[in-house]
């Protein structure tokens, strides 16, 4: 079990040594101030010394490879709509399938298993409260099984992007 | 349930009008790769190229928005290990701490929660990327050092299977 590594979605682990350096710039240093210009690929362009359509071309073959989820808006939680964490403690030989069903809700983003007593970990994300809270509760009677319910309080976290190390 | 009530005050979207809903709905997973993606966007929403751009300026200014740019995933680019990091944290201490904690780069979120007692004790939490177990541990040393949380209770919780990742839709 402790170290066990086993993805149930998509999981080929990029090396380093096949980024190109064109593609490592993209990846470390357009994580944020993406340009909000009517052109923006082709003000990365310019910076990078390389024609729009390489940049375009090759952001897309990232999100093709999964290097990249998206180029886009990472909005602070709470703010857009209303999220929370929450965890439940389920049974091994029902792990599988508590997963699958707390993956089948469309506000679900993100599901983990991790090492605890409380080995499901996900994210749920509505318009509002009443939503929210209607989904929770949906999952919690649909197991059977107590929803620990833990949304944020404050955030501490400045994200300023995450620095890639090569070496 | 365990107590469910979010705070009043983060259901609100202050200064949020029906036009930036709009906006925020088709972005979400992503701008599209082209010359002119703003423009696409608008186009789908019904909104001048002008009008996006000058809307998203705002939902960054305001904070709704923390960052644009390109969001990557960390387990695909070698980083195999990450870990969700619970300290039970004295209340009177949790900001700081918290500030503390925030400032790591290995540290790619990091938030005060409530404590559910009595099967939660912990009410800050962080999450670590490494490439590997070990590198993950030797943050978590690193933060218990230089934040000086010998005394503070904790517990590491690395992932296992990913069963779901992607972007929040609203």
């Amino acid at each position: 079990m402790s170290h066990r590594i086993n993805q149930s979605i998509a999981d080929k682990e990029i090396s380093a040594l096949e980024l190109t350096a064109l593609e490592r710039r993209l990846l470390n240093d357009f994580q944020r101030d993406f340009p909000l210009s009517a052109t923006p690929y082709a003000d990365m362009a310019e910076k990078l010394g390389v024609s729009e359509q390489q940049v375009i071309d090759t952001l897309q073959k990232l999100k093709e490879q999964g290097a990249i989820s998206r180029v886009g808006a990472v909005f602070r939680p709470n703010r857009v709509g209303v999220s929370t964490l929450a965890a439940m403690a389920v049974p091994l030989d029902r792990l599988e399938e508590v997963a699958q069903l707390v993956n089948e809700y469309d506000e679900v983003n993100h599901n983990y298993e991790r090492e605890h007593d409380f080995n499901l970990w996900f994210v749920a994300t509505a318009r509002d409260d009443a939503h929210l809270k209607a989904v929770l509760d949906d999952i919690e009677s649909r197991c059977g099984l107590t929803v620990l319910f833990l949304p944020l309080v404050e955030d501490y976290h400045i994200d300023l992007g995450f620095e890639l190390k090569w070496s | 349930m365990n107590v469910p009530k979010i705070p009043e005050g983060l259901i609100q979207m202050p200064g949020l009008d029906e036009r930036d809903k709009k906006l925020v709905a088709a972005i979400q997973s992503g701008l599209p790769l082209c010359s002119h993606p703003y423009a696409e966007i608008g186009q789908q929403i019904d909104m001048a190229e002008a009008e996006v751009i000058q809307r998203l300026q705002r939902l960054l200014d305001n904070d709704f928005i923390k960052r644009m740019g390109v969001v990557v995933r960390h387990h695909e680019l070698g980083y195999q290990s990450n870990a969700m990091v619970v300290w039970d944290v004295p209340d009177a201490q949790v900001k700081a701490l918290g500030h503390c904690m925030g400032q790591f780069e290995f540290i790619t979120l990091c938030y005060q929660r409530p404590r559910r007692l009595p099967e939660w004790r912990y009410n800050l939490f962080c999450m670590i990327h490494g490439r590997d177990r070990d590198d993950v541990l030797r943050c978590v040393e690193l933060v218990v050092e230089r934040c000086s949380l010998q005394s503070v209770a904790h517990e590491v919780l690395f992932s296992q299977r990913r069963f779901k990742q992607r972007g929040a839709r609203y």
